[in-house]
């Protein structure tokens, strides 16, 4: 029984780390390779050991794709291919593979640099990583080898963010990676035809929330950030360089220019620059809005917003810092807080998720006396608050894109597990389709049945839909044919052309069956006497009276004869091809029961 | 003359600055151009190489082959999708005599003043409104698009990709804007009353079709139209109506260029139209998903087989720079977008060494701006090494560096601020490539008499001898440079080679050397078999027969099949299934379980009587031996039976059933009394001999 196979080595039941492994026709496929933000020992990059213990991974998987440029989806990346071993395609789409790698040095840096980590890749194993990635286009169908293909999808969650099709035959599975079904300030919505998948996987960060409407978090990010800078307290915003920060930029740019604002916004350094570069060169995957107007003006062309320095930190007076990373677990971001939290009047916003284990999740969760290295205590006194800005779809979002790809089956990764339970039993409520969600390391087996693709030939089809067309043809048809095996094509055709094919000839089976009637009329009035007898209760048959004297039913042959011995009988001859066994059967027990009488 | 600032005050400046025919004649010579006035192209002579010029790929309506039998799925009541693949259209220019206000002459050639208007696809042949599919090649080919999408009844579909769409977009923009800067009254139509067309001198009077010749959309028009087209990516398959895929692959011309795959599961036909296997900025052209067409349609080639772009290449810088150095301008007539971004990557890399750094460029066209940026975010549809540019992030091409650096510099038009910047000597590209309209009739205006300036001709599309008729005489000198990157004969031939089509169809004039080159062997496709011409309005069946189409064998169907080997390696099965057609996808069911009583056993009344619902029963084969087969009967209860040998096989004879059996190498006839259960058993036994298929 062929079956599809899913097992999470990472985002089962957790965010952080994706990586799941799915098989699909005798097809391997790894989707993402992150790492966890919330450790730093082994437990942040997936279990590669589960894949082979011994063997390549190069012969065991046949691609590996990768959805997006987040870390937690690409972080484990070089570590996977370099020094576990990878030789394989790695497929994602362009500003995946622009922006990937500096955040990997990124990553490094933070790691090697600055934590003192040994055995960490290095610079060349990203760049020889990057090497082996085959850029994809939106909508473009990759063919990875003769069986299996993949198709990217927009997926809206960061730049070049991607949900992917893995089709094998008339199975596949979809991939959602993060997305967000609602357009931002920069990006659009997500978007899959209906394409029906055997399983839909997809991420469930927010499998519980719905959140109320852009604007009005919109509206109250302003007003907090206003408010404070108001009052001359400072505002810091955790981010990460690409994505949300583009769109705060943006919302931030455009409130500060109509509110004619001076205080100054700053953006830590290092990205910035480049980071705004690259959406500007690949403006085609932002929305609409900006796509239309950037010839006039460029929106990642800031006028408000500067470089920061970190000297700026010190500075007295209102200001606005998005900082890196994100989630308050390392860098610049970490060293703003520090200096900024004993102060009540400052604020820090948090406008994304944070992954347990970091100071980010750590403040959101109420924690007001953090423990930081070399046992000092940081009392949080300056404001914490959190504004979901992170792209990903919310519960409706969620369900939204099932409704839109109809699959048979859903699997759910990247989030909580309970709340992914709430989700999954909404999602087989709703559309009455199972619903997985497998811990890491857990295999969900799905039995599938594939249909099997066959070539029909023409003739015999349309022979068939002509028929099917016919009004009084509402009953079933069945359609005959012989279907010829030959290497690995299959070719169902006629029964004629089979043989003729094969160069055999049709060997026919005739019957003749004698009906004796007692009659004394002559042979020409009997044969006349059937015909009527016949056409008035044979209708919607073609029933003929032969000039020879016999008369023929559509194919079936009758002829009257007379007896060699008894002048008083006659026989009645009928004739037929074992290909019209029932009617022929069928007519020599009809007459059988003798003719009626002549109407005088 | 001395480089310097200077501004244009003796330029005529569109509507304001139009001048009257009253002036004097030597003025009223180049007055109809100012005008935006139309003239008619002298045919004569070069008819002949200029027909390939002509995009005939432009009307190709393909009548897609594999749609012929989905009629009661498809929810459009179509017999069949017509696909019009690539859609270009292409100025005319009128010209002529007696209607004396309409004709105007100038050295010795007669040409009609005019609105300018466009000679569109053949529309007549076909009911538009029928088409299904548009599919857009280049953006090129897209510019009668508004004509058809607006006023015909168009409905359907038209697909192509992004770059297509927006550089399309822009080049309409530029043809809109520059008409509609000289509006004219009335198009001249006196001329083309046919009595009076015969009359007229030769180019006049062998134009075609100038009835249906149109004046120019709006750009309401534009926009509508490009609102009806969904945009594609290279590789990416198209379903349309579940019958026939399209798929659009890189055709390494322009930005986002396109040939099409049209294939259904068993036929597959490819469309080439304006390819090229240069290295140039768009990506290269995919050759491989070509492979194992049924038919290849090729079209679009190269205009000017006998030039290399390269070579042009070389001579365009060099004549550039002579007439810089002498103090000359040059003057550029070109389209806003495609040659040019290559020409200013050559101009970025030659402007050094060449000493040519303190010469501005000025790129002038209402779309230059637009043209510009837009060439830098499109990476994905570009060559690899613009593509690697983006990942550090750079512009991919260096034109964002020259202007930077104020070496190039693009304007909307002459107006405002160009006339304050400008200096001379100096470098223009401007449109319209025509000469008929545009700022690159003032740039005539201006520097046409001196021969110190030099106008330089690259693109293709218009003979650059009849584009400067109407200016002449002209001091300027004129040096032809047409680059043109579409695939010339050799590297057709050796597409060919590789891709191996079965058949070959293209446009008569492939099919022969250019007649005022009939020795030119060279220049004519050459491939076997020998390419199946058409013509402009001609409707050609393609070469191939389909015979099969993709059904699906439900799984439960498919365990129940039982194969038999027939001969090693072959095996068959019968199949007895329902049909299940939905969307033009055919599906196999197993028959419903025999719960009703279909058969003609129990059958008991007439009325209810025989086929309703026909179990075609199997044809059978092989033969029977008789031996074996009189041991059967004899098993089977059975005696008392002779055999009778007969001229063809053998008669098998139960006399006591009064039965006969006439067996034959090929055929079994059972002759009996009506007793169903002895014919039954009879049956029963001669089957076990036989194999049903």
């Amino acid at each position: 029984m062929p079956e599809i196979r899913v097992t999470p080595l990472g985002a089962g039941q957790d965010v952080g780390r994706s990586c799941i492994l799915v098989s699909i026709a005798g097809k391997n496929v790894m989707l993402d390779c992150g790492m966890h933000m919330g450790f730093n020992d082994d437990r942040r990059f997936p279990d590669f050991s589960y894949i082979t213990q011994n063997g390549r991974l190069t012969d065991f998987l046949d691609c590996v794709i990768i959805s997006h440029f987040h870390l937690d989806h690409c972080g484990a990346l070089p570590y996977f291919s370099e020094m576990v071993g990878y030789d394989g395609p790695i497929y994602m789409t362009h500003p995946t593979q622009a922006i990937c790698p500096i955040l990997l040095e990124d990553y490094r840096k933070i790691a090697v640099d600055k934590k003192g980590e040994a055995n960490f890749f290095t610079s060349q194993m990203i760049k020889d990583c990057m090497k082996k990635v085959v850029a994809v286009h939106l909508h473009q169908t990759v063919q990875v080898d003769d069986e299996l293909e993949i198709k990217a999808y927009y997926a809206g969650h960061v730049l070049g963010a991607a949900m992917f099709q893995i089709k094998v035959g008339s199975e596949s599975v979809v991939y959602t990676g993060d997305y967000n079904m609602t357009p931002d300030r920069h990006l659009g919505a997500a978007w899959v035809d209906k394409c029906r998948p055997s399983l839909l996987i997809s991420e469930s960060t927010y499998a519980t929330t719905i959140r109320d409407s852009k604007r009005c978090r919109e509206r109250d990010f302003l007003k907090k950030v206003h408010e404070t800078v108001e009052r001359g307290g400072k505002v810091l915003i955790p981010v990460f360089a690409l994505g949300r920060a583009q769109e705060l930029c943006i919302l931030l740019e455009t409130f500060w220019e109509r509110m004619n604002l001076k205080v100054p916004i700053y953006f830590s350094t290092g990205l910035t620059e480049k980071a705004n570069h690259y959406y500007k060169l690949f403006i085609t995957w932002t929305n609409q809005k900006i796509r239309k107007t950037f010839v006039q003006r460029n929106m990642f062309e800031f006028k408000h917003i500067k470089a920061f320095d970190r000297a700026f930190a010190d500075n007295p007076g209102p200001m606005v810092v998005f900082a890196t990373p994100g989630m308050l677990h390392a860098g610049q971001s970490l060293q703003i807080f520090r200096k900024w939290a004993g102060n009540e009047k400052n604020m820090v916003i948090m406008p994304g998720y944070c992954v347990q284990g970091t100071v980010g999740h750590k403040i959101l969760s109420g924690q007001r006396k953090l423990e930081m290295e070399g046992r000092q205590v940081l009392e949080v006194k300056m404001q914490v608050e959190y504004m979901s800005f992170s792209a990903h779809a919310d519960a409706k979002g969620i369900m939204q894109l099932v409704g839109q790809a109809e699959p048979d089956s859903v699997l759910l990764v990247h989030g909580e597990a309970k709340k992914m339970e709430f989700l999954r039993q909404k999602i087989e409520q709703e559309f009455r389709v199972s619903c997985y969600m497998p811990a890491n390391g857990e295999t969900v087996t799905l039995p599938t049945s594939p249909s099997i693709p066959v070539g029909i030939s023409l003739g015999l089809l349309k022979r068939e839909m002509a028929q099917g067309l016919l009004p009084e043809a509402k009953k079933l048809r069945l359609l005959h044919g012989t279907l010829i095996m030959k290497d690995s094509s299959f070719r169902l055709v006629s029964s004629e052309q089979a043989l003729k094919e094969l160069g055999l000839a049709e060997h026919q089976l005739r019957f003749t069956c004698r009906v004796h009637l007692q009659d004394t009329r002559k042979e020409q009035e009997m044969a006349l006497r059937v015909y009527s007898h016949l056409k008035s209760t044979l209708q919607g048959h073609c029933v003929q009276h032969l000039p020879d004297g016999s008369v023929t039913v559509e194919s079936i042959l009758i002829q009257a004869a007379a007896h060699s011995e008894d002048p008083g009988t006659k026989v009645l001859l009928v004739s037929w091809t074992y290909q019209d066994e029932e009617l022929g059967s069928f007519l020599t027990a009809l007459l059988k029961k003798g003719l009626p009488q002549t109407p005088s | 003359m001395v480089p310097g600032k200077t501004t244009l005050p003796m330029m005529p400046l569109g509507r304001g600055a139009r001048r009257k025919n009253s002036q004097l004649p030597r003025r009223s010579r180049r007055q109809p151009a100012e005008t935006g006035r139309r003239f008619l192209d002298l045919r004569s002579g070069e008819v002949d190489i200029k027909h390939p010029k002509v995009r005939h790929e432009t009307v190709l309506p393909v009548r897609a082959p594999n749609l012929t039998m989905q009629y009661p799925q498809v929810q459009i009541n179509h017999h069949y999708a017509r696909l019009w693949t690539g859609h270009d259209f292409y100025p005319q220019f009128p010209s002529f005599a007696t209607c004396s206000k309409e004709l105007k002459e100038c050295s010795g050639h007669v040409f009609v003043d005019s609105v300018p208007e466009f000679c569109l696809p053949e529309t007549e042949l076909i009911d538009l409104s029928t088409v299904d599919v548009i599919l857009i090649s280049n953006y090129h080919c897209m510019m009668a698009l508004p004509y058809i999408t607006e006023h015909t009844g168009f409905t359907g579909t038209v697909y192509a990709t992004e770059p297509t769409v927006q550089i399309g977009r822009l080049l309409m923009e530029e043809l809109v804007n520059f008409i509609e800067r000289v509006p004219k009254a009335q198009s001249a139509s006196l001329w083309k009353n046919k009595d009076i067309q015969r009359l007229l001198p030769s180019p006049l009077k062998d134009a075609v079709e100038v009835s249906t010749w149109r004046r120019c959309y709006t750009m309401q028009e534009v926009n509508s139209a490009l609102s009806k087209i969904q945009l594609v990516g290279y590789s990416q398959k198209i379903e349309l109506f579940g019958a026939v895929q399209v798929t659009p692959l890189s055709s390494g011309y322009a930005l986002g260029s396109s040939n099409w795959i049209i294939q259904s599961h068993y036929e597959k036909v490819s469309y080439v139209s304006g390819s090229s296997l240069l290295t140039t900025h768009p990506q290269p052209m995919d050759q491989t998903s070509l492979k194992n067409s049924d038919v290849l349609v090729l079209t679009g080639l190269t205009q000017i087989p006998t030039a290399n772009p390269d070579g042009m290449v070389g001579e365009f810088c060099s004549n550039l720079a002579l007439t810089v150095r002498n103090g000359g301008n040059v003057l550029v007539p070109c389209y806003p977008s495609g040659v040019i971004y290559d020409l200013l990557e050559c101009l970025y890399q030659y402007i050094d060494s060449a000493g040519l750094s303190s010469i501005p460029f000025y790129f002038i066209s209402p779309v230059a701006n637009s043209s510009l940026e837009f060439s830098q975010i499109f990476a994905e549809w570009l060559c690899h090494n613009k593509q690697s540019k983006v990942y550090l992030p750079e512009p991919p091409f260096p034109h964002a560096e020259l202007i930077q650096t104020n070496k190039l510099k693009h304007y909307p038009s002459i107006h405002g601020d160009f006339s304050n910047d400008f200096r001379q000597p100096c470098v223009v590209f401007t449109g319209h490539p025509s000469l008929r309209f545009g700022d690159v009739v003032h740039f005539m205006e201006l520097w046409g008499k001196s021969s110190l300036n030099t106008v330089i001709f690259t693109e293709p599309d218009f003979s650059y001898l009849e584009a400067l008729a109407p200016y002449q005489p002209l001091a300027m000198k004129c040096i032809y440079c047409p680059i043109d990157t579409r695939l010339n004969f050799i590297q057709v031939s050796k597409l060919l080679k590789e891709v191996q089509p079965l058949h070959v169809v293209c446009p008569e004039q492939y099919t022969q050397p250019p007649p005022a080159q009939s020795h030119r062997m060279d220049l004519m496709i050459d491939c076997q078999p020998p390419p199946m011409s058409y013509r402009r309005a001609e409707v050609l069946a393609l070469p191939f027969k389909r015979r099969y189409e993709k059904i699906e064998i439900m799984p439960e169907l498919a365990d129940s099949l039982v194969p038999m080997e027939i001969k090693p390696g072959i095996s068959l099965a019968t199949v007895s299934a329902v049909l299940h057609t939905k969307d033009n996808k055919h599906v196999l069911q197993p028959p419903p379980r025999p719960a009703q009583p279909t058969s003609g056993k129990k059958r008991k009344r007439v009325s209810d009587d025989v086929p309703d619902c026909q179990v075609l029963k199997p044809l059978l084969s092989g033969s029977i031996p008789v031996e074996q087969f009189v041991q059967t009967l004899e098993k089977h209860g059975f005696s008392d039976i002779k055999v009778e040998d007969t001229a063809k096989g053998h008669i098998v004879l139960l006399q006591e059933a009064e039965t006969l059996i006439q067996i034959e190498e090929d055929s079994t006839h059972i002759i009996c009394d009506n007793d169903e259960m002895l014919r039954v058993r009879l049956r029963d036994l001669v089957l076990k001999f036989l194999q049903k298929f």
